[in-house]
């Protein structure tokens, strides 16, 4: 391993790549920071898998460069994967094998030798929360503890790159926050994260800096509130109900409002200054101008808001669901 | 240690897992010991009547064909399982690992040479028992096994291809018993050759299968031999060539679709 501090540990330069007619990637150019999380925001089929499997070794670029870890992805493959870890989309851990057989198996594949690999396999273990089912076959695991097997075989050989493609789609709720919150104690310790998602949330809760990708090409990029800041921050949205008028409600909004706010189809809308305490406020402030209220709630600017704004058009619909409840194989 | 010592230690560590899970799913035995078992049973008393076997028992001319087929799906497993592999993104961790590569192929093959060790056991002790006996010395029955699970490995390679190329367990399955499954039949394996249709006779003379089944025949009950035993090794070594070459090409470029 080199050291790699002060260089870019991953760094791609219009990379391209086209399966048939289907353009994957069309030129992108990416660079994180050694010690970065970097987010590739973008919908379904937007290139942001290509671009992890042309980093991980996986399939080779059609043109473009791209180094890890200061190694060329082409030229120097072997060097590339001592130095990454990868979880999929999918939860690649063997289902016949046990969670400890897992994380052995990945050990001795990284060439740790049977002892290292079983001491790590059982260290791991304990940092998931997933001691009690290290015996356990992984096919009795839930979706939830499959992905956390799934990022600590990532993790086996301590990598200082870690590439996670869509490492919460799929997942409940708490699931993903406990996925969330790992890859968070990741990162304290000074692991490069280059993760891909469709969710804003997740991109801003992890990354510090964010790419968003479309048809193959990165049309934005910038820290989370910078890409905010473009998109419009969080806004209070309201249905009005008996009493008032709806000047009588702009009126009182004002104060707490960023812009003016804006009323469409009945739906007042309000971008916030701050999200402290914003609905009490309003709710004090409309109930002092003798407003009713039908319905109020906070909304955070989605991927889709990203989209409309950058692109002029929606994600695609999938992007556009919650995460499935039941968690996918 | 050096890259040779790695593709070892790579496979072994690979067959292992393969291996474990047989133990943890006993059931994937049943398909492959109990399968060929109800064939000799069924050819042995259902149709063994009806087959004409000049200057041999039915039981006797059967068990080497019986024993080639079963070797050669003996490699199914490896097919599921790599299709699996494949689907559930483990290939995709494989490849990403600094590795030796070609050990997610070797390692499966070689657990495949164990399963199929205990599907000869099986074979010749059901054999055995509904009445097959060997009409040749040691060296010959020896040489025989040997052949055996030569097949067996080479049709492994087959089956990797097969597990890498087609698009689901299920796709690999279909290709395996509707593609290979008819081929065996259209060979000396169950009924002698010339008591087909005229048309079918040269292919089922030149189906390599034919020549391995006679060349178990040769081997264990001392039917001529002629150069079958050593067309069905050439075989093997062709298969194991152009296949082995097929399977690590399609595995370094697999990812899961």
């Amino acid at each position: 391993m080199r050291d790699v501090r002060g260089e870019a540990a991953v760094e791609t330069h219009e990379l391209a790549k086209s399966y048939g007619d289907v353009k994957a990637l069309c030129g992108v150019d990416l660079e994180a920071e050694t010690g970065s999380v970097v987010g590739l925001l973008g919908p379904n089929g937007a290139g942001k898998t290509t671009a992890v499997r042309i980093l991980t070794t996986l399939i080779l670029p059609d043109s473009g460069t791209a180094r890890v870890a200061g190694f060329d992805v082409l030229e120097q493959p072997g060097d590339v994967r001592k130095n990454i870890g990868l979880a999929g989309q999918y939860a690649a851990v063997d289902e016949n094998l046990n969670g400890f057989e897992n994380l052995e198996l990945v050990g001795r594949l990284y060439h740790m030798g049977r002892h290292a690999s079983r001491e790590r396999a059982r260290e791991l273990l304990g940092d998931f929360g997933l001691e009690d089912a290290g015996e356990r076959l992984v096919r009795t695991y839930s979706g939830g503890m499959r992905r956390r097997l799934d990022l600590a075989a990532a993790l086996v050989a301590r990598p200082p790159i870690l590439f996670l493609d869509e490492p919460t789609t799929g997942l409940d709720l708490p699931s993903r926050i406990s996925l969330w919150e790992a890859i968070e104690a990741l990162v304290g310790q000074g692991t490069t994260v280059l993760l891909t998602t469709q969710y804003l949330d997740e991109a801003d809760r992890l990354a510090d800096r964010i790419a968003v990708v479309d048809h193959g090409v990165v049309i934005a990029e910038g820290t989370p509130d910078e890409l905010k800041a473009q998109v419009g921050g969080e806004r209070l949205e309201i249905r009005l109900g008996n009493g008032g008028t709806r000047e009588e409600a702009i009126a009182a909004l004002r104060p707490i409002s960023e812009e003016e706010p804006a009323c469409v189809d009945g739906l007042l809308s309000v971008p916030l200054r701050s999200r402290q305490a914003a609905i009490a406020d309003a709710v004090r402030r409309l109930d002092e101008a003798g407003v009713g209220i039908d319905d109020i709630a906070v909304r955070r600017p989605t991927l889709d808001d990203v989209f409309l704004r950058l692109t002029g058009h929606a994600a695609e619909p999938e992007a556009e669901e919650q995460p499935a409840e039941e968690a996918r194989r | 240690m050096t890259g040779f010592a790695y593709a070892l230690s790579d496979t072994a560590i690979l067959a292992k897992r393969s291996l474990l899970r047989i133990r943890r799913q006993p059931d994937l035995l049943v398909g492959f010991t109990i399968q060929p078992v109800m064939f000799v049973l069924l050819f042995v008393y259902v149709f063994g009547g009806a087959i004409e076997t000049p200057g041999l028992d039915y039981v006797d001319f059967l068990m080497p064909g019986i024993i080639v087929q079963s070797m050669v799906f003996g490699g199914f497993v490896t097919a599921l399982g790599l299709s699996e592999d494949l689907k559930k993104g483990l290939i995709d961790r494989f490849r990403s690992l600094p590795m030796w590569g070609p050990a997610v192929l070797t390692g499966r093959i070689l657990a495949d040479v164990g399963t199929n060790i205990i599907q000869l056991v099986v074979m010749f002790a059901v054999g055995i028992l509904v009445g097959f006996r060997f009409a040749t010395g040691l060296p010959e029955i020896v040489a025989g096994i040997l052949l055996m699970l030569l097949i067996g490995y080479a049709f492994s390679w087959v089956f990797a291809f097969i597990g890498l190329t087609a698009s689901s367990p299920e796709a690999a399955n279909a290709f395996g018993f509707t593609i290979l499954f008819p081929v065996t039949f259209v060979s000396s394996a169950f009924v002698p050759v010339d008591t087909m249709p005229d048309w079918l006779q040269p292919i089922a003379e030149y189906n390599p299968f034919t020549t391995m089944v006679d060349a178990a025949r040769a081997l264990f009950i001392d039917t001529p031999a002629g150069n079958d035993v050593w067309g069905a090794v050439a075989w093997c070594f062709a298969i194991i060539a152009v296949f082995g070459m097929l399977s690590v090409w399609r595995y370094r470029s697999a990812v899961t679709r």
